[in-house]
């Protein structure tokens, strides 16, 4: 069983839990991520590690409600516990003295990008980050983003915030300008994502994501997790999280995330028959 | 006493066919204690005891059956203790027919039928679970020192038990939320029922074996930590990494591993979506690729999830079906429809990214190949289609290198298995051993559990001289 510690709302439908986790918080790193279970029934279901603090022996878990599972985790309140949590798992981030990184993030994707920008601002690379959502109060974690960037450009779709536009609007600003960047993440929505790697191509950009599949075990044994990438099958859950986004077949990787949608209504729609209207989210 | 010795096997109770296609509830109902003892009476207690020699854990296989014969139960359950800590699982997973009963006497003479010896087994296991106080005495006295046991299925337990009876603390680290490994993910409830694992497992946390579950060794833990923590390690995680083909098509939706369809099944009860939450496709037309025990077990499922149409397709003939002959015969019973000498050469899209068929050809027997089986070839201009909106390959596994890869120690073989002293299970490593598939390739559960034996024996010796040596 693992303690949940604390418990924040942090946007609408999106939630920021820290988790006693000693084994996970003390192996973690950068780029890699968990499998949880929230109870007997429960699905298996993949979540980026946010944050985690070895000496308190806990992690950071920011998710957003898409369905009955992560409807059910944001439910719990702080003394509750999650009943597995397995982790920290996927190959983590590649983190070098690159000299300068754009960090692009939307979305509950944030939540992944935010530990990228830690680790490459702690080894010393510039660090500029763009984070972007339809309107100012989705774009989550800026405080903490801004910590670790040297520059922070927040874009969202209707101009309640920073700039009006989106993440690849702000990514061609920050070339257009001059800026010499020599690696680049984009990690949100997949369409974000997507379009994010269009911009970088045109920008002559290497650019890396972050890949979120369906899943089950996480752990390679399964292969529902499998991606093509650069005309070759992984598992995302042990090759991945991260890919170089150039080599990703969009298309395919979200068809594959379609697989389950009307059984995913299902789930969702007894659920909320159980529990009433979804006023907490 | 009028001696009735028949030819044949006693017969055992099956669910009707008609009624378990559509159920997860186990096809084989068992012995009555009667009919067990009637059977019993058919073993000749030959001297030669060549079912012994067939059995890879050499369980004293006469001498139980004897007790059950006389209708001491508590002595065949005391017998059967001193060889394996999973008799309710091999009396009902084994191979039997290539085992003990391969090697029966009985079975050796003109038109008779072998001694039932794995239902036998089922039977004293079922029966020695159903009465109270009848688990073995965990060891007293001081620890003889800590063993670390990496993954949950038959090897491990078996080695688990087995320390933990000569009086080692163990602990066993399982990566999943539930331990028991294939037992739990891979074989279906109809076939073991999850609740005979269990029960097993229970049985080995009484001898004393503690179990963490949710920690990926590797990962969660490092191989160095456990090495620093415990005086010795047994490594058994399976062969868990799944092949694909790789014909086109491979990632459509509706095309899966065998491992994602029976673990979403078994391990996750997708059959009793949404009562619980991991869903598992209700398909109309199936087609299952492959003729192992998995595969029988993938083309099972299917049908008792509702789909109409199940065709397994097998590249070679039904005289080369590595299957066990009684699935396969369930198989059929089932309603399953077999398609012998064809492979699927693509998955075809249904213009929206799911599968709309498979496109497969036909293929004739060459010469023998490495495994000394004809060579399957295909046949030009034979191509046909099965429509089918699911998929399923179940052509095996590889090694998962989740753990080896942080552990570059470790010496693997050209296939990427652990390379172990076949007998002790010894690695490259002092102090490492490691058995079952991880080892030897997908196998099977009493092979693994073979190992499991083996290696308690060699970790108990080596900790031994290493404690001498101090």
């Amino acid at each position: 069983m693992f303690k949940i510690v604390s418990k924040q709302k942090i946007a609408p439908k999106e939630f920021d839990m820290w988790v006693e986790a000693p084994r996970i918080a003390s192996h973690a790193k950068a780029g890699q991520f968990v499998v949880l279970r929230v109870n007997e029934t429960g699905e298996r279901i993949p979540l980026t590690i946010a944050d985690h603090c070895e000496e308190k022996g806990q992690i950071r878990l920011v998710f957003q409600v898409v369905g009955k599972s992560t409807a059910a985790l944001s439910r719990l309140e702080p003394g509750d516990a999650i009943l597995d949590i397995s982790g920290p798992l996927g190959t983590p981030s590649e983190v070098e003295k690159y000299g300068t990184v754009l960090m692009v993030g939307g979305g509950v994707g944030i939540a992944a990008l935010y530990p990228i920008i830690k680790a490459l601002k702690l080894q010393g690379n510039k660090v500029i980050t763009i984070l972007g959502g339809r309107t100012s109060s989705l774009v989550v974690m800026k405080e903490e983003c801004a910590k670790y960037s040297d520059e922070l450009i927040v874009t969202t779709d209707d101009g309640s915030e920073g700039m009006k536009g989106v993440v690849t609007d702000a990514m061609k600003l920050v070339i257009e300008r001059g800026e010499k960047v020599d690696r680049c993440w984009c990690i949100g929505p997949s369409i974000m994502m997507k379009f994010g790697t269009k911009a970088a191509k045109e920008l002559g950009l290497p650019i890396w994501v972050s890949l979120n599949p369906l899943m089950v075990d996480g752990t390679g044994m399964c292969g529902c997790c499998r991606v093509t990438v650069d005309g070759k099958i992984f598992f995302a859950c042990v090759d991945g999280p991260e890919f170089d986004g150039h080599k990703v077949n969009w298309d395919e990787f979200m068809s594959r995330m379609r697989q389950y949608k009307d059984e995913e209504k299902i789930s969702m729609d007894k659920y909320i028959e159980e529990v009433g209207e979804e006023t907490w989210l | 006493m009028a001696v009735t010795f028949s030819k044949w096997k006693t017969p055992i109770k099956e669910q009707d066919p008609e009624i378990r296609r559509s159920n997860f509830g186990e096809v084989c109902l068992g012995y009555t204690l009667e009919e067990g003892r009637t059977e019993a009476g058919r073993c000749l207690q030959c001297k030669t005891k060549p079912c012994v020699a067939g059995c890879p854990v050499k369980i004293d296989i006469p001498a139980f059956i004897k007790c059950i014969k006389e209708g001491d139960m508590a002595g065949a359950a005391a017998i059967m203790d001193q060889y394996t800590n999973l008799p309710a699982v091999c009396g009902r997973v084994c191979p039997q027919e290539s085992q003990c009963e391969g090697k029966c006497t009985v079975g050796k003479m003109k038109d008779f039928e072998p001694v039932a010896i794995g239902k036998l087994e089922r039977l004293v296991a079922d029966w020695k679970y159903a009465q109270e106080n009848m688990e073995a005495k965990p060891y007293e006295g001081e620890k003889k020192g800590r063993v670390a046991v990496v993954g949950s299925g038959p090897s491990s337990l078996t080695v688990a038990g087995d320390l933990a009876k000569m009086g080692y603390e163990v602990k066993i680290f399982e990566a999943l939320h539930a331990a028991g490994g294939v037992l739990i993910y891979g074989i279906p409830e109809f076939r073991l029922p999850k609740k005979i694992v269990k029960m097993e497992i229970e049985a080995m946390q009484k001898l004393g074996v503690d179990i963490e579950t949710n920690v990926v060794v590797g990962k969660t833990i490092t191989m160095q930590e456990i090495m620093q923590e415990y005086d010795a390690c047994y490594i058994a995680v399976g062969a868990g990494a799944p092949h694909f083909q790789g014909v086109p098509g491979t990632t459509l939706n509706g095309v899966y591993s065998a491992s994602e369809y029976l673990t979403r099944i078994n391990l996750m009860h997708g059959y009793e979506f949404p009562k619980f939450d991991t869903p598992a496709k209700k398909a109309h037309k199936v087609v299952v690729i492959g003729g192992g025990n998995v595969a029988m077990d993938a083309a099972r499922s299917a049908k008792r999830l509702g789909a109409e149409e199940v065709t397994v397709v097998y590249r070679r003939s039904l005289a080369e079906l590595p299957a066990r002959i009684e699935e396969y015969h369930h198989a059929v019973e089932e309603g399953i429809v077999f398609n012998w000498l064809t492979n699927p050469t693509e998955y075809v899209d249904d213009g929206n990214g799911s599968l709309k068929g498979v496109k497969c050809i036909k293929m004739e027997l060459g010469e023998p190949d490495a495994s000394g089986r004809r060579r399957p070839v295909p046949v030009e201009g034979s191509e046909f289609f099965i429509e089918a909106d699911c998929a399923i390959e179940a052509i095996g596994q590889g090694s998962n290198k989740v753990l080896l890869s942080t552990f570059p120690e470790m010496k693997l073989n050209k296939w990427g298995y652990i390379e172990a002293d076949p007998v002790t299970g010894a690695t490259s490593v002092p102090g490492v051993f490691a058995g079952g598939d991880i080892v030897t390739g997908a196998a099977t559960v009493i092979l693994a559990m073979g190992a499991g034996k083996e290696a308690a024996v060699a970790i108990d010796k080596y900790i031994t001289e290493k404690k001498a040596a101090k």
